[in-house]
């Protein structure tokens, strides 16, 4: 059965006329407003608790609407948010040294090599500025200076410092206080949390989204919950490559299943290689730590000039016989290149052979030199617990040898298509933070994620989800029992029982296993025409194996987290494809996305804007049926679409 | 290359909330070193999963010891022998060949048992809920460095912020009472100027919560500051005595302001 | 569960008092603490005066008598008792909690940080609420004395401790009277707030030195009489 596409060929992005700089005060203008007595009478259901999700919820509470939060994980406290290390951007200029609004759009923009919508970057770096305000005042302890006032580091990308830190763990802080934001509202009644549900799939009434069906997943009951909007803000689908920064839990599920109900899906290949992670130790391995990409401010990368001195420890190996290579291509910016950059530097440096450790998949992150430079009780006071980790994790002490590390799988920048107001092709759902495609084309920038999330969360989704709301006649929500609920329902049932009834060998995480090699191997920090075809061959052979062969113990009545990774592998089994389906058909490289028969002589990523300078964005037609790829051309009237250029 | 482990798991296994729970017996064989304590268990789970059985539940997320979701007691002890890991940062290498492992959930009241080795955690966001924040609707901030905070100040309040929330300090306490979970966040608040207007209701209101979660109450042991990921200082839990004792003498019961401004 | 569906409410709305709260009942256990181990003290300083012999010690017992016109002692007596009883009160309601706060135990419970001092207030509690009501009837009621005389204070504490068992009993309440303080002095700092980065470890000396003092002279009266050296 084919779906009638509802995707018109150039997607309106309904971006606000005038001046770059306007655009958001104008359009906040322009958004029909809310009666506040209305409020009260309208249910917005927000998927996921991390910095878009926790943050929108809070907010759209304090507004006064009536708010629901679901989130997999045992507390909204725990979403992967919390494992954000570095740091969040903004464009204050506290340190005098040239930042501005501009600046930061500038560099985001260009870090995302021009493949990002002008219009949202703008209005992200605009906000960046309110999000430090809101978060000081929440309470949150960023680092500061001895004079009481906020302190900055620089990070990859950016020739100014901007970024602010709570040690390395400003994830958890920014999170902590969207969190306790969060759980005011929830003891005043104003939200409802549903800690331990995951949503299994999106109820559209007409063309509208107007509800969620989820899994309990301590009863493992399955239930309807409908309301006038729906926020998806339930991260990225980073997992797909099984190995990952990710948390174990994090998901492409909640997305996928919207993008099954008609929500397009943009860039799906645009996807993040974070330079600097533990390097594998061997094949039980179940997920990468990521060390800070602020570790590079203090840190020099190098491997060995020679294959033969690979085996050595790094303390035999003379200065001169050491090769900083990204000092050495890129000296401006050196060990602060961006991610993808740094990332295809190390893979080239190990793919010619000259990589270190048992595997050989790994290059020095040396902090020798800043000891000296600085005595180790400074490094010990900016990166103190990271080194902890590190020598935990590694049992060795950074201090003395320098750490290892190699590239892996971070972040998602592709996700489901979204306009101006955060909409999706499906009205009514609305997507925040990295489950959304906006804001980082086709690279983002460290410390942005953190950025994106809470100006989605806080300064974005507020207003423009009121401009959705006033359309609707309040208190014209359809009702539990309506048909579609209930049909909606029961396919959920039935995907449940479907699983179950496999009765095959195989456990669920041998088939993510099994995906994430074929992932990484050909879609990973290289593409090629080749590898995406032979990979788009290799997925649905392990797709048909799973749903032949797979083994589920218990039952769906009870804690199964068997059940629940099942289902999260079954989708990753379909994202994997569409991932290496766009991959193939973006023919170029631009950002993180590399593909090798376009590239410089020196090996830098070659853009091709004549024929690629848009979205792309996938609409579902079925399962068996080719997704259709659409587009939304990219202008970029502000900024002059320039060549990427660190060096 | 260091060799591979085989070890005796005993693992407390319980249905759900209201069924009855006993210790069962697996064996872990061929286990490397380098892996984490949740990757052993992951092996023994795939096994299990093969065979037929049921696999053992135990919560854990991010695996890097930032999300506070693992939570297991391990040979007595909250996240097992290492010292501030986690354990998602627990390493095979802790442990001998042949070994014996007991694994046991968090025990307490407030924490029930959903199954195995997971346990029902929501009394620590009820905790929060009840007054472990500072009260600032989104858009109503001043700027950033309007409000310079010492150095020193900051780096405490972030000492103390840097609570996970796992409840190792309520499973490793001979009472199961959470005063370090709640101390950390009373203190991170009480030592930071925008935590002043709220601090002595927070401190009342959060403890009110805490006892009607039904936790035990401090007897100054010290073993949660042992068993605590984070090296969250019992020196919180005293801070937060002495603002508890100023909130009570100096209490007042809230007067209705009347009228409007008509 | 959702976590809305547990109530969150304010400490007024829940009508939870100082006295109801576990924090409050700690900060009374503490502050009776400080008045009980103050006497102990004071009640150690005061018998030295057993070494200066009959008469000195005599005159200490009639001065104590005779304070306020013979009012002095019975308001000791009075916050005394109050402190004591509202010590047993908090001790008690607070073990029941703690005990109620974990209903299933560890198969492999391991102590870390914990004293056996810590672990066994309860017990050395107990002991020492014993060996007071001993205490009394030995030496200020006189009812499980040998040959007690109301008029003789120093007789009585010599002729009390020649008798073995009387002065072992004695000495094992003192050092259950050790182990009380050495963790109860440390734990009222904690408790009541007394404590910066600064001076922490002062606190644990404090604790020590504190307990040594108390009950190394306390032991000294038995073994004194016991030796001969007190007669």
């Amino acid at each position: 059965m084919e779906l009638n596409s509802r995707i018109p060929d150039g997607l309106n992005s309904r971006i606000p006329d005038g001046p770059i700089e306007n655009k958001w005060e104008k359009h906040k203008f322009d958004l029909k407003l809310v009666n506040p007595a209305n409020k009260r009478k309208y249910k917005v259901l927000v998927v996921g608790s991390g910095l878009a999700g926790g943050a929108a919820a809070a907010s759209m509470a304090e507004l006064g609407y009536e708010v629901e939060c679901f989130c997999y994980q045992d507390s909204p406290r725990r979403a992967h948010s919390i494992a954000a290390q570095g740091g969040i951007n903004a464009a204050k200029n506290y340190h005098n040294d040239g930042d501005s609004v501009r600046r930061l759009f500038y560099d985001t923009v260009k870090g995302g090599d021009f493949r990002a919508r002008e219009a949202n970057v703008h209005r992200l770096a605009e906000v960046s500025n309110n999000i430090i305000d809101q978060c000081v005042a929440q309470g949150v302890p960023f680092a500061r200076e001895y004079g009481g006032l906020l302190d900055n580091r620089s990070f990859g990308g950016a020739q100014v410092s901007r970024t602010f830190y709570a040690r390395g763990q400003t994830g958890q802080q920014l999170l902590l206080g969207a969190y306790q934001a969060l759980e005011r509202q929830i003891g005043l009644g104003a939200v409802k949390m549903f800690p331990r549900h995951e949503m299994l799939e999106l109820i559209v009434v007409d063309g509208v989204a107007k509800g969620i069906v989820t899994r309990n997943m301590v009863t493992g009951a399955v239930e309807s919950h409908v309301a006038d909007a729906v926020c998806l803000a339930t991260g990225g689908y980073g997992n797909v490559f099984y190995l990952s920064t990710n948390a174990k839990g994090c998901n492409g599920t909640a997305i996928w299943r919207a993008y099954k109900k008609g929500a397009a899906f943009a860039n799906p290949c645009f996807t993040q290689i974070h330079p600097t992670c533990i390097p594998v130790t061997g094949d039980h391995q179940s997920k990468l730590t990521l060390m800070s990409e602020s570790l590079r401010n203090d840190g020099r990368i190098w491997v060995p000039k020679r294959k033969e001195d690979c085996g050595k420890p790094a303390s035999q190996i003379p200065e001169e016989d050491r090769d900083y290579y990204l000092e050495r291509k890129y000296p401006s910016y050196g060990n602060l290149a961006p991610r993808d950059i740094s990332s295809r530097a190390a893979k080239q440096a190990c793919d010619e052979g000259r990589g270190i450790g048992a595997t050989g998949r790994g290059v020095y992150l040396d902090f020798e030199a800043s000891i000296k430079r600085l005595g180790q009780n400074k490094i010990e006071e900016r990166y103190g617990n990271l080194f902890e980790m590190y020598e935990r994790i590694t049992d060795e002490n950074p201090y003395k040898t320098p750490m290892r590390i190699y590239p892996a799988s971070h972040y998602t920048m592709g996700g489901l298509w979204v306009d101006y107001n955060l909409m999706s092709t499906i009205p009514g759902l609305f997507v925040l933070g990295e489950a959304n495609f906006s804001d980082h084309g086709a690279n983002r920038l460290g410390a942005s994620a953190l950025m994106q999330g809470l100006a989605d969360g806080y300064f974005v989704i507020p207003y423009t989800i009121g401009g959705y709301l006033a359309s609707i006649k309040p208190g014209s929500r359809i009702k539990v029992d309506d048909p579609v609920v209930k049909a909606t329902e029961q396919s959920v049932s039935g995907q449940i029982n479907r699983l179950f009834s496999i009765q095959g060998k195989q456990t669920p995480d041998y088939f993510h296993r099994e995906l994430g090699k074929v992932m990484w191997e050909y879609s990973g920090m290289g593409r090629t025409e080749a590898g995406l075809k032979k990979a788009l061959e290799l997925i649905p052979q392990i797709r048909e194996e799973f749903w032949h062969n797979l083994r589920l113990p218990g039952a769906g009545e009870e804690v199964n987290q068997a059940l629940e990774t099942a289902g999260r592998v079954a989708d990753f089994l379909e994202i994997g494809e569409l991932l290496c389906l766009d991959a193939l058909n973006r023919r170029e490289s631009c950002g993180a996305h590399f593909r090798e028969e376009w590239q410089t002589g020196d090996g830098e990523a070659l853009r091709d804007d004549e024929n690629f300078c848009h979205v792309a964005a996938w609409e579902y037609k079925g399962d068996g049926n080719a997704p259709v790829r659409h587009t939304e051309a990219l202008s970029f009237e502000s900024l002059h679409l320039a060549t990427r250029n660190y060096k | 290359m260091s060799k591979h482990l085989n070890l005796t798991l005993h693992v407390w296994r319980q249905k759900n909330a209201t069924c009855d729970g006993k210790f069962v017996e697996y064996p872990a064989e061929n286990i490397s070193p380098d892996m984490s304590f949740l990757e052993m268990l992951d092996i023994v789970n795939e096994g299990l999963i093969r065979k037929g059985e049921d696999p053992i539940t135990f919560d854990h997320d991010c695996r890097e010891g930032i999300c506070g979701t693992c939570s297991m007691v391990i040979n007595g002890r909250p996240h097992g022998p290492k010292e501030r890991t986690t354990t998602c940062q627990l390493h095979m290498r802790s442990f001998k060949d042949g070994e014996s492992i007991t694994l046991e959930p968090w025990r307490a009241e407030a924490f029930p048992v959903l199954k195995d080795l997971m346990v029902d955690r929501g009394a620590l966001d009820r905790i929060i809920a009840a007054g472990g924040f500072v009260s600032v609707p989104t858009g109503s901030a001043q700027d950033a460095n309007a409000l310079p905070i010492p150095k020193e100040n900051a780096e405490l309040a972030m000492d103390a912020a840097a609570c996970i929330g796992c409840g190792a300090c309520v499973a490793a306490c001979p009472n199961a009472s959470a005063m370090l979970f709640l101390s950390a966040k009373v203190s991170q608040l009480s030592l930071l100027p925008q935590g002043q207007p709220e601090r002595y209701t927070r401190v009342r209101d959060m403890v009110a919560q805490m006892d009607a979660e039904e936790f035990g109450t401090c007897t100054n042991h010290g073993e949660c500051e042992i068993a605590c990921p984070k090296g969250i200082k019992m020196e919180n839990i005293a801070r937060m005595n002495r603002d508890f004792i100023k909130a009570s003498l100096t209490y007042r019961p809230a007067v209705a302001g009347g009228g409007g401004a008509g | 569960m959702s976590v809305a569906e547990q109530s969150i409410a304010g400490a007024e709305a829940r009508g939870h008092g100082f006295m109801a709260s576990s924090v409050g009942r700690k900060v009374v256990m503490a502050g009776t603490g400080i008045i009980l181990f103050g006497f102990v003290t004071v009640h150690m300083i005061g018998n030295t005066q057993a070494y200066m012999g009959a008469e000195t010690f005599n005159a200490y017992a009639k001065f104590l008598h005779s304070m306020l016109h013979g009012g002095g002692i019975w308001i000791f007596r009075a916050v005394l008792l109050a402190a004591t009883g509202l010590h047993i009160w908090s001790a008690v309601t607070l073990t029941l909690d703690n005990r109620a706060a974990r209903p299933v135990g560890y198969r492999a419970q391991q102590n870390v940080a914990s004293t056996w001092a810590s672990r066994t207030m309860r017990w050395s509690g107990v002991i020492l609420a014993a060996f007071i009501v001993y205490h009394l009837m030995h030496l200020t009621i006189g009812n499980a004395h040998p040959n007690f005389d109301h008029a003789n204070p120093y007789a009585n504490f010599v002729n009390g401790f020649k008798v073995p068992a009387a002065a072992g009993f004695y000495i094992v309440a003192q050092l259950c009277l050790g182990l009380h303080m050495w963790h109860g002095v440390w734990s009222v700092t904690q408790t009541l707030g007394l404590s910066h980065p600064r001076y922490d470890s002062l606190r644990r000396n404090f604790a020590t030195g504190l307990t040594v003092l108390v009950v190394g002279v306390n032991i000294t009266y038995p073994l004194a009489v016991l030796t001969g050296f007190i007669r």
